[in-house]
Formats: structure tokens, sequence, C-alpha cells
């Protein structure tokens, strides 16, 4: 902790300059988020009938929630290689979870 | 570290939420719950998936969503976890007063999100007859959105709680863990809820 | 806020001491307590069982109360005793084998004993009213949706309780091991006990949210009107299989991962030599927790999944096969020619070896899925389960019981008590479980009251028997001396088995603070690497200085009691509303002890250095 202690103005300077950085591109994710969910939600109101519709709801919703976790909930930071197992971990799991109950369960 | 440096650092790190052992224990293990609420979700959303062909009578997806309402609740909370993005900026930058604020419009839009929640499951009920009980697809539904609408509720008492326990002493090393994974709880119940809009409503009326 | 300090205030203040502690050393000791008893309650259970299959045509219990006996036992077992005797052990150690003072949340810690007391006494009351659940410990629906009476309802809010308290144990060992190494402790110096530990907590991370949604589609079911498992109404039974797979397999590893990781220990430390193929142990503990998750399915062969999923897990379930070789070879490697020391822990890990491959060859029969369909419920399926389970984990507990006594009571088990004990189980084990495989062939289907006479199968019924007696008769004994010691009262040094792990290097019992200097790791073994170079004891990494203490709060036990009460009300509501009142008031306390718990500052308290400095005169730093 001592090194935070007597930061330095300089170093104070920098953190906060990085702070407005990283919360730039946090406004620039939510704009692509904004973005994706509107083209989502367009593709289903003007009724493109294709068969690449569901993959590709499917997979704005992904880039979506990449966006949230690596910007938002700042998993793109440092010391957050753990967290990253664990969410993958959990990640794998839930999509094992989801082919089985979409082909392997009686209809 | 003694009490006094916790409660009242002469000067706060730039990364309040991890400066202390307790906070890097929070930090990591909620990281860790929200790991397991993701197999807890897919569990809730594997289920939806096999039963939501399960319908009875006019009661089916196509014909129950409405998806203006959907877009509008997609929109509050999306906007709110943005919100909630300001408000940790303000606390790395050590102003309290900026983060409050930024945290009481987190709450509003989430109320905003809960009443319209409330109203569509009031609405399906009273106009469709359709109920937890009629179809396995009811019991799915309300169970799957349900169980978001949950998490709403809770991450909501749990920011203002915070919010009110810590209106008079500022950002400190013992209660910025506490505002950080706050904080990521709700940007998770965002997660859960794109996942929700797409498969659940915009899916559903393909 | 020293312990002897509230001992000596007589047992009220003892009894408020454990109410409300959240020393992991502690907690260890109530898991030990409480698992031990519900041991000996389905052990119970298992003794009425055997007894009733003794002969065929038997009168000995009626149907509904063998459909009790059979679910309870197995529910019992496996959430009420092998789990929590699971969780004493790693409380017990795995802060100590990392140089840590404490738990990453010892408030949790103690949330998560409670949760788990409370879903067991819920379970077991079921027994005073009206019934207990009656649907098998796997409680598939529709047989357990359509069970009449209260007793599945209990089996519902039972587990769900003690399962909220087995994820947030989970949850705090994998941060206690992931932030709280003492300094040069990287993952790959980590005792393999601790590594297994980090590897369980993982899957009770992923699985337990499988079983959590499970019970709750299943209360909603029973209690709440909702169609998830009622086909009539368009629901799906499946649903409830897979749910409960996806946890229960992953259950099973979670349930003989750490006791691989404490015969490692054991192993190492009784032939005086590192343990062989370190880094090939740690690859196949993770690479078992990997393919855990990927078998599920094995246990649905016969319900027509198709070919080709039958295909692909029985492969899956084939492949666990490997890892688990290279550990018994591990450990084979890890004897030969080392020093070689017979105790009783050494004893029991020896006997697991040839047990377990058995249990493990069964397995792989069993992996076979079109085998399967002759297998599949019959008492072969229950021979296999129970020679992993008793020949893995029950030895592996008694093993890991003898090695780590002493450092939880500072007393070693009497080590003749301890052989005389092993041998009638041992035996009793192998006679009871190995003809049961023969009956099984022969077509004794599992979970049937009676067998006819005259098809051959009474000689194998009366041995199975006969073995379940002696499994008895070793557990008896294992308590008199688990008594026997407690009178005695010669006490043990910090190190009585030449040990080579950090939790041998502090006295036994440790100090409440565990580590009066957080000590410095230069090794894998890092005790013996000190002792080999002609040291006593650790290196410390940091100077005598105050240390930082949780405080110790009665609020994990009042959240715990909340759900209990609420419990209740959830499963009579369903025949009065009145009943909601306890569940608004149950719910109430659990809530407002989380609000307490969040609003009010709990910061703990200091150990001062002039108390530590008194403590080392009394030879806390050894």
């Amino acid at each position: 902790m001592a090194n935070h202690s007597n930061m330095t103005q300089e170093q104070n300077k920098f953190v906060k300059k990085q702070h407005k950085e990283e919360m730039k591109q946090q406004v620039i994710s939510f704009a692509l988020m904004i973005l994706f969910t509107l083209i989502a939600f367009g593709m289903v109101l003007l009724e493109i009938g294709s068969v690449f519709l569901v993959p590709t709801l499917l997979l704005l919703a992904v880039i979506q929630v990449l966006f949230q976790l690596y910007y938002f909930m700042h998993m793109k930071n440092k010391g957050h290689d753990m967290v990253a197992v664990m969410m993958y971990g959990g990640l794998s799991v839930a999509i094992l979870t989801i082919i089985t109950f979409t082909t392997i369960i009686w209809w | 570290m003694s009490h006094e440096d916790v409660l009242n650092p002469k000067q706060l790190p730039h990364d309040p939420e991890k400066a202390t052992l307790e906070g890097k224990n929070k930090f990591v293990g909620f990281w860790f719950f929200l790991g397991g609420e993701t197999v807890l979700f897919a569990c809730l959303f594997g289920t939806y998936l096999a039963l939501n062909r399960s319908t009875s009578g006019d009661n089916t997806p196509e014909h129950l969503f409405g998806l203006e309402l959907v877009f509008i609740m997609t929109m509050l909370l999306l906007t709110s976890s943005l919100t909630s993005v300001y408000a940790m900026y303000h606390m790395k930058n050590n102003d309290f007063r900026k983060m409050q604020i930024w945290l009481g419009i987190t709450v509003i839009l989430g109320l905003g999100f809960l009443g319209f929640e409330i109203y569509e499951f009031v609405h399906y009920i009273h106009e469709y007859e359709f109920t937890f009980r009629s179809s396995a697809f009811g019991s799915a539904f309300y169970t799957l959105v349900g169980f978001h609408g949950g998490h709403v509720l809770f991450g909501l008492s749990w920011i203002v709680a915070l919010m009110i326990r810590n209106s008079k002493r500022g950002i400190n090393l013992y209660n910025a863990p506490k505002f950080y994974i706050a904080s990521l709880y709700w940007h998770f119940i965002d997660v859960v809820w794109v996942f929700i809009f797409t498969v659940v409503y915009l899916m559903g009326v393909v | 806020m020293s312990t002897a300090m509230s001992q000596n205030r007589g047992l009220g203040a003892a009894i408020w001491d454990y109410l409300t502690t959240v020393d992991h050393k502690k907690i260890a000791h109530l898991y030990l307590v409480s698992g031990g008893l519900f041991f000996l309650i389905g052990g119970l259970e298992a003794m009425l069982i055997r007894i009733q299959l003794m002969q065929p045509d038997n009168n000995f219990i009626s149907a509904g109360l063998y459909n009790e006996m059979i679910t309870m036992h197995g529910t019992t077992m496996i959430f009420l005793a092998a789990m929590p005797l699971i969780f004493a052990l790693m409380n017990a150690v795995v802060p100590l084998q990392i140089g840590a003072r404490d738990v990453a949340f010892p408030f949790l810690n103690s949330l998560g004993f409670w949760l788990f007391l409370f879903g067991g006494i819920m379970l077991n009351v079921s027994w005073f009213t009206g019934g207990a659940p009656d649907a098998g410990w796997t409680n598939y629906a529709p047989l357990s949706t359509v069970s009449p009476g209260h007793g599945v309802d209990y089996y519902v809010m039972g587990l769900q309780i003690s399962g909220a308290g087995t994820l947030i144990g989970g949850i705090n060992f994998l941060v206690t091991i992931v932030n709280m190494r003492a300094p040069g402790m990287t993952y790959m110096r980590m005792p393999l006990f601790t590594w297994a530990s980090f590897v369980t907590s993982t899957l009770i991370l992923f699985a337990f949210p499988a079983l959590t949604v499970g019970l709750f589609l299943m209360m909603f079911d029973r209690m709440f009107g909702s169609v998830f498992f009622d086909t009539a109404a368009g629901g799906n039974a499946i649903i409830w299989e897979h749910l409960f797979w996806i946890f229960g397999h992953p259950e099973v590893y979670i349930l003989i991962l750490p006791l691989f990781g404490a015969f490692s220990d054991i192993f190492s430390t009784f032939s005086k030599k590192r343990l062989f193929g370190y880094s090939a142990m740690v690859f196949a503990t993770v690479l078992i927790g990997f393919l855990g998750f990927m078998v599920w399915a094995h246990h649905m062969f016969t319900v027509g999944m198709g070919p080709i999923a039958n295909s692909i897990f029985a492969v899956a379930t084939m492949a666990i096969a490997v890892p688990t070789g290279i550990k018994i070879f591990n450990w084979m490697f890890t004897m030969w020619g080392g020093n070689i020391r017979m105790t009783s822990a050494m004893l029991w890990s020896i006997a697991f070896i040839p047990s377990f491959t058995i249990g493990g060859m069964t397995g792989v029969m069993l992996a076979a899925a079109a085998a399967d369909y002759q297998y599949h419920d019959t008492y072969f399926v229950v021979g296999h389960f129970h020679y992993v389970i008793v020949g893995g984990v029950v030895f592996g507990l008694f093993a890991a019981l003898h090695y780590w006594w002493p450092k939880m009571f500072g007393k070693v088990l009497n080590e003749k008590l301890g052989k005389l004990a092993f041998w009638p189980f041992f035996i009793g084990f192998h006679l009871t479980f190995f003809i049961q495989h023969f009956l099984g062939l022969m077509g004794m289907p599992r979970r049937y009251w009676v067998f006819l006479e005259g098809q051959g199968l009474e000689a194998g019924n009366m041995i199975s028997t006969i073995g379940a007696f002696l499994m008895a008769l070793g557990t008896i004994i294992f308590i008199i001396n688990v008594v026997y010691t407690a009178v005695k009262t010669e006490k043990v040094s910090g190190d009585p088995w030449d040990g080579r792990t950090l939790e041998w290097s502090i006295p036994s019992p440790p100090p409440h603070y565990n580590f009066v200097q957080t000590p410095l790791v230069r090794g894998l073994d890092p005790l013996w690497v000190e002792k080999s170079e002609g040291k006593k004891g650790m290196t410390p990494a940091e100077p005598l200085g105050d240390i930082h203490m949780p405080n110790a709060s009665i609020l994990p036990f009042m959240m715990s009691l909340g759900l209990f009460i609420a419990g209740f009300g959830f499963i009579y509501q369903v025949d009065d509303k009145g009943w909601l009142a306890l569940v608004f008031i149950g719910m109430g306390i659990t809530l407002g002890s989380m609000l307490t718990r969040s609003l009010k500052d709990d910061l703990g308290h200091h150990i001062h250095k002039a108390d530590l400095e008194k403590d080392i005169e009394k030879g806390a730093g050894q």
C-alpha cells in the first residue's frame, strides 16, 4: 500500500488520464451495444426470413456480452486471469447444458 | 493495516476495491460466484428451450410477445449498465457525490425495468390467462424471466442499501469493494438480459 | 478473545463460542461432529436395508419404509456425511497447508456450515412428520412429483438449503487457495490435498447450480402447481434427470478427489519420499475434474437418448480411466523403494488401491453403453458405486482422519485400535459388495423390497448382510478409539509423523491465528526442504507484527435458522395457506440478518505483538 499513499501529483494525473481513456472506450462499447440491439430488433421486425437470422441474432448477443464482460466489467484489465478461467469454465458447462437441452431431451 | 487506514485512508489508491486483502477476496470470490450463476441461468435457459413449444391453446410465443415493450426494457437496462460504469469511474476518482448520483440514476432505470416487467406479467395473466400453471411453456417462461427479475430486485435493494449506509462517510477501503461487486452484479444482470431478449423474445417471434 | 479464556467460562460459553465461531479449525470440528453423526444415521439405515434383505420374502420392514430407507441412506451418505466430512478435512488442513491464517471468507465459511446442518436436520425431521422422502436419492420425476405426503418436499427443501451451504463453502476455498497462499507457495508447490480441494471446489461451483435449478423446478411442480415434469401438460420428465446428473456426476468426483489428494499426502509422508510424478498427479486431478463434466449422461444410457449420444458419453466415460490410472501408478511408485511405515493411515491407504481399482474396472464395464442395458438398475451398479464410494471415499476419510487427527485435536488416535477397526471393516466391505456384482449379473434388481426364494439369490444376500455387520463392527471400534483418545491426556508434538508439508510446522492444535509469522516457502514439501537443510522449522517471511483476525458472529446461524423456518412454511403452505406466515417470518429473519451483515461494519480485530510474544514463550512458534 505504501506506493499508493505517497503517489506523486504526476502519477495521480497519469492514473486519472488512464481512467478517462477507459471511460471513452466504455462509452464507445455502449454505443456499439445499442447499435447491435437495434440491428437485432430491426432484423426481427423487418421479418427477414433467412436461415441465417437466428445465428446472426445469437452472434450479436454474444458480441454484446463480450463487450459487457471485457469493457464494462473490466475483464480486459490486469489481474483477471483466474476470473477468466472461472468464467470460461462456467461458460463451457453452460454451453454443454444448453446443447443437451436442445438435442437429447424427448420431444 | 489499521482500522483507521481502512475507514479514513489519507489518499485513496486508484484501485480502492482491490487495495485490501478483504477487498481482493471479495472481488475474486464474487467473480467466481458469477461463473456459477452462468451455469444456473444456462440450466434455466436449457429448460426454457426444451419446453418453449409445449404451449396450450393460443398462448404461443408468437402470439404473446410484443417487441415494443421488450425494446424499451432492453434500453433501460442497457443504459443502467452504462450509468453504473460511470458510478465506478467516479468511485476510482474518489468523487463520492457523483458516484451516488450515477448509482441513483442506475436505480431509477432498474426500477423502470422492473415496473415494465411486472406490467408485462400482469398483462399476460389477465389478458391472455397465460400463467405459471397453464402450460409447461408458461412454467418455463415465468421461471426464467422471473429469476432474472428476482436478480434485478435483489440488485436494486443491494445498491440502495449501500447508498444509504454510506451516504455520510464517502468512499473508503472498506466500502469500495462492496460498491464494486454490487456493480459487477448489476452488469451480470444485463448480460443475462441480453440472452433473454434474444433467445426468449426475438427468437420467440421469428 | 482467546479460546482458552472462553472455555474456562463453562459450557454455555463454549456452546456460544461454537455457534458464533468463524475460525476454520473450529468449523472443521463442527463439520466433523455433525458429518460423523449423519454417517452413523446413514449407516443405521444401511443396516436396516441389509437385515431386510437377509433372507427371501423377509418382512422385517414394510415396503414403504424400505423405500424411505434406501432414499435416506443414499441422500444422507452423499450430502450429509461424505460432503461435510470432506469439508471438515478441507477446513482443518487447507489453510495450514498454504500457510494462511484463515480462509478468505470466515463469515461465509460459518454460514456454509450452518446452512448444511439445518438442511440436514430438515431432511431428517421428515421421519417424525409422516414419512421420509421415498423416491430414491436420484428423486426421478414423475415418481417424485406424484409421491404422496410431504417426504419429497423435505428432500427438496433440505437439499436446497444444504446445497447453498456447499456452494458457499466451495467458493470460499477457491478464493482462499487463489489469494491467500504464503510467499513462495506457487501453484506447482501446493500439496496434492490442496490441489484436489481446489479442483473439487471448482466442480462444486459449476455443478451445484444445476442441482439448485433442478430442486427449484421440483419445488415449483410440487408446491406451486407448475408443470415442468408433467407430461400431460407438455412437461418433460427427462429435464430432471439431466439436471440431476449434470450435478450428480461431478458430485461423485467432488467426493473422491479430495481423498485422492489426502492419499497422495499420506503415501508420500509414510514412504518418506516426495510424491512420484507430482506434476502428472496435478494434471490428472485437473483432467478428472474437466472430464467429470462430460460424462453425466452415462447414468441415462437406457433413457433413449439415441446411439450417437450414448456413444459420445461412453467414450468420454472410459477416458476417465486414463488419468485415474496415472494416479494409481504414481501412488505405487511413490511407495516403491520408500521407507514405508505401516501406520493405520497407511493401512487404509494401501487397502484403498486394490479396492478402488475394482470399482474403477466395473466402472469401465458400465461405461460400455450396450452392455449397460444388461447391468442397468441391478445390484451390479450397487456393487460398483459402493466399491468406489466406500473403497475410495470412506477408506480415504478413515485414512485422512488418522493422519490429521493429531493436527486437529493434539492427540494421536490409538494405533492398535486403529488397525483393529480396519480389518473387520475391510473384510466386511469386500464381503458386502463383491458378491453384489454377481447378484446383479444374476438379475437381482436394485431398490426391490424383497427377493424370491429358489432363484439362487439367498446365499449371496446372506453373505452381503454378514459383511455389513462386520463393517458396523469396524465403525464401532473406530468410535471407541475416538472416545479413548479423547479421554487419554497424552499430548502430541506439532509434527508426530515427521511430516513434509506446512501444517506440520506449527503446534497441534495450532493457535487460532495458525502462523505467528507467515512462513517462506522454498519448494515442494516446504517443511521437508527446511528439514533436509538441518533446520527445525520454517523461515519466516515477515517480521513479528500485529495479526488481523475476523470477528465472531451469530448472523450465519440466524440466516440458516431463518431459511430452516421458511422451509417448513413452503412445505406446508400446500395444505393450508396459513403456513405462509412461516415463510415470511423465516425469510424475514434471513434477509434481516443479511441486511445487518451488509450495513454493520465488521473490520475484525488485531492480535498485538506483545500477546504474540507471550504465546511464543508458550511454544506457539515452535
